[in-house]
């Protein structure tokens, strides 16, 4: 059972934000003692998803959690827009595949760099994509 | 009997402003440490006199009113110079809220024997300060704001510098984040600097840079290519052991670029490459 120990969230809505929002996961992560390699893995995949956020959908909000599971601590965030959705969301989720004009990484490379990956998505609704690494995950 | 409140303020505002300045040089927020007293009167009386003058009873509950533009004036330029030189918010505050302090001081002096006009006016004249307190408030930020923009466009001025490491070897320490602008500064001053120095390396260290993302490495790919094209070689140099197992997971193909771990390295790679030797003379004893 996950059980959030802290909550935080931060609105996302320029580029200028998203210097900042690092620098928050990476307090978090520091604070509940992440190494420095699952630090910047963290840091990273959520620099690619803020990017995407921004990018498809002009920004959105996010959730930075401190979660616990067993004996395991972890960070647990999450990506909330109301943009125009994915329609193929396993297309996305594939290597090189961009709509935008970009490497096509962020998504999957995000997934590789985390523990847990979750995406939901619906055309015209919005992307909510939740990511979660554990301390020593 | 009805009083006119202009007339009041007009005549005793010789009054009024002993009140005030001893209002506020009895607030311990005084800063004689960025204003010297002298300083402080002059602005002060400059922007009282303003506002009697301006002020009477057909405009005392219209603060929009066009005829305190002037006072309006005054007091944008008093508050945005307060933020250039460091008040707090609170003492830019604390300056025009002494003046309601005085002058409602003095207006209940004045009727002492007429309390429903006294509350009346006191309530007009609260409502109109407090609209020049807003301005105060918005103005201070606004100077606050282009202070930090001003530093922005400093930071991007500074933080690209390209520098002749030898002759033929440019070095770009990248420091922050690359964001689109970034890049577009960074390729440009470092393509400049090829043509002008008739470079064949150039060294782009990453050792600032605090995460990589596909965003900054396809930046920098970008930015490499382009050097590419003006015939010069590109190496990256400082990829810490963490970054360089994050660009492994996102899976950034930097495999065609020259990689190295330190700008040391790196600098030794070029020099091979311009078949340069360095090397410990020979110490003569004489």
């Amino acid at each position: 059972m996950i059980v959030v120990l802290t909550k935080d969230s931060m609105i996302i809505q320029r580029e200028q934000d998203v210097v900042p929002f690092r620098n928050r996961v990476k307090e978090y992560a520091v604070k509940i003692g992440m190494s420095l390699v699952n630090q910047t893995k963290l840091i990273t995949a959520a620099s690619e998803l803020v990017r995407n956020m921004l990018k498809y959908s002009n920004g959105g909000n996010t959730v930075i959690e401190v979660v616990s599971k067993g004996r395991e601590n972890g960070i647990r965030l999450s990506f909330i827009d109301k943009g125009p959705g994915i329609k193929d969301v396993e297309l996305a989720m594939k290597d090189g595949y961009s709509t935008g004009r970009s490497l096509g990484l962020g998504l999957p490379g995000a997934k590789r760099l985390v523990s847990e990956f979750d995406i939901k998505s619906a055309v015209g609704k919005g992307t909510t994509v939740t990511i979660t690494k554990w301390k020593n995950g | 009997m009805k009083i006119d409140i202009s007339k009041v303020f007009l005549k005793k505002k010789k009054q009024i402003l002993e009140q005030w300045m001893k209002n506020q040089l009895a607030d311990e927020s005084l800063r004689e440490d960025l204003m010297s007293n002298e300083e402080l009167r002059t602005e002060s009386d400059e922007l009282l006199d303003a506002l009697v003058r301006s002020l009477n009873d057909n405009n005392l509950s219209d603060a929009q009113s066009t005829d305190f533009e002037n006072v309006i004036e005054i007091l944008s330029g008093i508050s945005i110079s307060r933020a250039r030189q460091g008040f707090s918010p609170r003492e830019t505050g604390a300056y025009i809220f002494s003046l309601k302090e005085a002058l409602l001081q003095i207006l209940q002096e004045e009727l002492k024997s007429d309390p429903a006009q006294l509350t009346s006016l006191i309530l007009k004249l609260n409502k109109l300060i407090d609209s020049f307190s807003v301005t105060t408030f918005e103005t201070f930020i606004k100077g606050r704001e282009e202070v930090i923009l001003r530093q922005t466009d400093e930071i991007t001025d500074i933080s690209t510098p390209v520098i002749r490491l030898w002759d033929g070897i440019l070095a770009l320490p990248i420091i922050g984040t690359l964001d689109s602008a970034r890049t577009q500064v960074v390729m440009e001053s470092l393509l400049q600097e090829i043509v002008v120095t008739g470079s064949s390396i150039a060294i782009l260290d990453i050792s600032g840079v605090p995460a990589v993302d596909s965003l900054v490495a396809q930046h920098l790919l970008k930015t490499i290519s382009a050097t590419r094209l003006m015939g010069a070689e590109c190496i990256i140099s400082g990829i810490r052991p963490e970054i360089a197992q994050t660009v492994v997971h996102l899976g950034i193909d930097l495999s065609t670029i020259i990689t190295k771990a330190t700008l040391a390295s790196a600098l030794k790679y070029a020099f091979a490459v311009l078949q340069l030797e360095v090397r410990k003379s020979s110490v003569k004893n004489s």
